[in-house]
């Protein structure tokens, strides 16, 4: 799908610990700061899409919002990895004619609601139980209950297979937390941590993730306004093309985790999804000015600059040493800090910061960014602005 | 058995699809479904055969001998259903079966990728039992 929807309005709640309101009147600040973003209206909006996880029902949406013309809406499944999908479908949706102007949303109490994210689970959530999935089907007797753990194996079978240390992990840390230090909307911000503070931080999993690679367990809420290109001329923001949207679901493929996948040491789904989003629509690697990569838990960051072709199977550890992934590198990467260093909106926020930099109103601005990459292992989307 | 001496390991959530894996699991018995269209092996369990599509299947006794595909020393955050540091492996049998189990009976430090293992059964709570491995005898 290329070409045919932009993204004209973003907006967000603050990202916080508490943020002391429901997951809906999230949901419905970010989508009002959207609209107001895009110079849009309730009235205006005829589509809406979320994550299957999203514990916002469309039905309070509706009603809180005032929407009055829903025509089309849907749910990406796959929790975070399915997270820039909304941008597919929304992109389809407009392209197809189905709906003229998409809102896409994810509303989160990560930290303060029913559950944290990353708290050891036993049974299965209202909303993301996968009862029936190998998350708590196959791992929870084992004690396999967290993302952390289930995202464990393949990043300890990638460190194995190419000789990766938890310091070369460590080191795209730093990064993210130094870009995070200089974000006023961060949770790390005015906090860059070193080398040594991570390697000091506690085992969450030994020997792949300190609790410095762990991303926050953060409250928010994030939302998109997309419609066609032509419908976008019209509007105050300078529109953000969705230029390519895909999703590469391969056999086997789980939520958080592959396990069954014969070879852990390749996010096989991102090279897929690579292949989809660059060569099927005339992209190369040197085109992105800027890459937000979902970064859940810092192995799967280097994981996927391998498997995405930024760099060589095995070489994310030099690549990221050399310092490419900072402001003056070949590949500016998760320039909010990413989901470690600025906060965990599942995803969203990663293109939230997308379009800032498209817009060249981010806090860590990347000088003359046009075309961005946003990805989370098995979906994602090329951006870019005129 | 005092309730603090009964096993606390959560018994596995059985659905219709998985019964035929936690099933023979409580009676101590290793088992995947066997496709009795195409012969191959699959697990976790399905309805369908994704090869060839035929929805009859058999049972097969496996041997609980494999090695370590991955590892993962789980230290936070903890579960009062575990003890930690718990040691979660990913074991490649050797019909060609992968689990997601742990490892007893050696040092978490001790875990290698590669490193032979055999299943044996352990209780959970509820009055399962399910599969665990240790490094094999021979090894």
């Amino acid at each position: 799908m290329t070409g045919a929807a932009a993204i004209v309005g973003v907006g967000c709640t603050e990202f916080s610990r508490r943020a002391g309101r429901t997951e809906l009147q999230l949901a419905c600040e970010a989508i009002d700061a959207a609209l107001l973003d895009a110079g849009l209206r309730p009235v205006d909006v005829d589509g809406i899409v979320s994550y299957t996880v999203d514990p916002v029902e469309e039905t309070e949406l509706v009603r809180s919002v005032g929407f009055e013309q829903i025509g089309f809406s849907s749910r990406i499944p796959y929790g975070g990895g399915g997270s820039m999908g909304v941008l597919q479908h929304a992109s389809a949706a407009v392209a197809s004619g189905t709906a003229d102007v998409v809102v896409a949303y994810r509303a989160i109490r990560a930290r303060s609601g029913a559950s944290r994210f990353g708290a050891a689970k036993t049974a299965p959530s209202p909303t993301s139980g996968h009862s029936g999935t190998t998350a708590m089907q196959w791992c929870m007797p084992f004690g396999v209950l967290t993302p952390a753990s289930w995202m464990a194996f393949n990043s300890v079978r990638y460190m194995h297979e190419f000789g990766v240390t938890s310091a070369d992990i460590g080191r795209a840390v730093v990064q993210l937390r130094a870009y995070a230090a200089t974000n006023p909307a961060a949770w790390g911000y005015e906090r860059p941590i070193t080398l040594d503070d991570h390697q000091s931080s506690r085992w969450i999993v030994e020997p792949c993730i300190h609790l410095l690679d762990c991303c926050q367990e953060t409250d928010g809420s994030v939302a998109l306004v997309i419609t066609s290109t032509e419908r976008a001329q019209d509007l105050p923001q300078p529109s953000v093309h969705i230029a390519a949207a895909a999703t590469a679901g391969l056999f086997e493929q789980e939520i958080a985790s592959d396990h069954y996948r014969p070879d852990l040491s390749v996010m096989e789904g991102s090279v897929a999804l690579a292949r989809r989003l660059f060569d099927d629509h005339g992209f190369r690697r040197e085109d992105v000015d800027v890459a937000l990569i979902y970064d859940a838990f810092s192995p799967i960051l280097l994981m996927q600059l391998e498997a995405l072709g930024f760099c060589g199977f095995g070489e994310a550890k030099d690549f990221i040493a050399d310092g490419n992934l900072g402001p003056d590198g070949s590949l500016p990467c998760n320039t909010n800090g990413g989901l470690i260093g600025e906060g965990y909106i599942h995803g969203l926020n990663l293109v939230l910061e997308a379009t800032r930099q498209l817009r060249g109103t981010a806090a860590n601005q990347i000088g003359g960014a046009r075309t961005a990459l946003v990805s989370a292992s098995r979906t994602g989307a090329i951006l870019t602005v005129d | 058995m005092e309730p603090s001496d009964a096993p606390r390991r959560p018994a596995p959530i059985v659905t219709d699809d998985s019964a035929v894996f936690w099933d023979a699991a409580a009676e101590g018995r290793l088992v995947a479904q066997r496709c009795a269209g195409c012969g191959r092996l699959r697990h976790p369990p399905r309805p369908m055969c994704p090869q060839c599509h035929s929805l009859a299947v058999e049972v097969a006794r496996l041997s609980g001998r494999g090695t370590v595909y991955s590892y993962a020393v789980l230290h936070h955050p903890q579960n009062p259903a575990f003890d930690y540091p718990l040691l979660a492996v990913l074991v490649d049998l050797e019909e060609g079966v992968r689990l997601v189990s742990n490892l007893t009976g050696t040092d978490t430090g001790d875990v290698r990728i590669g490193m032979p293992v055999e299943a044996h059964f352990v209780a959970t709570a509820g009055g399962a039992t399910i599969p665990v491995f240790r490094p094999a005898a021979s090894a």
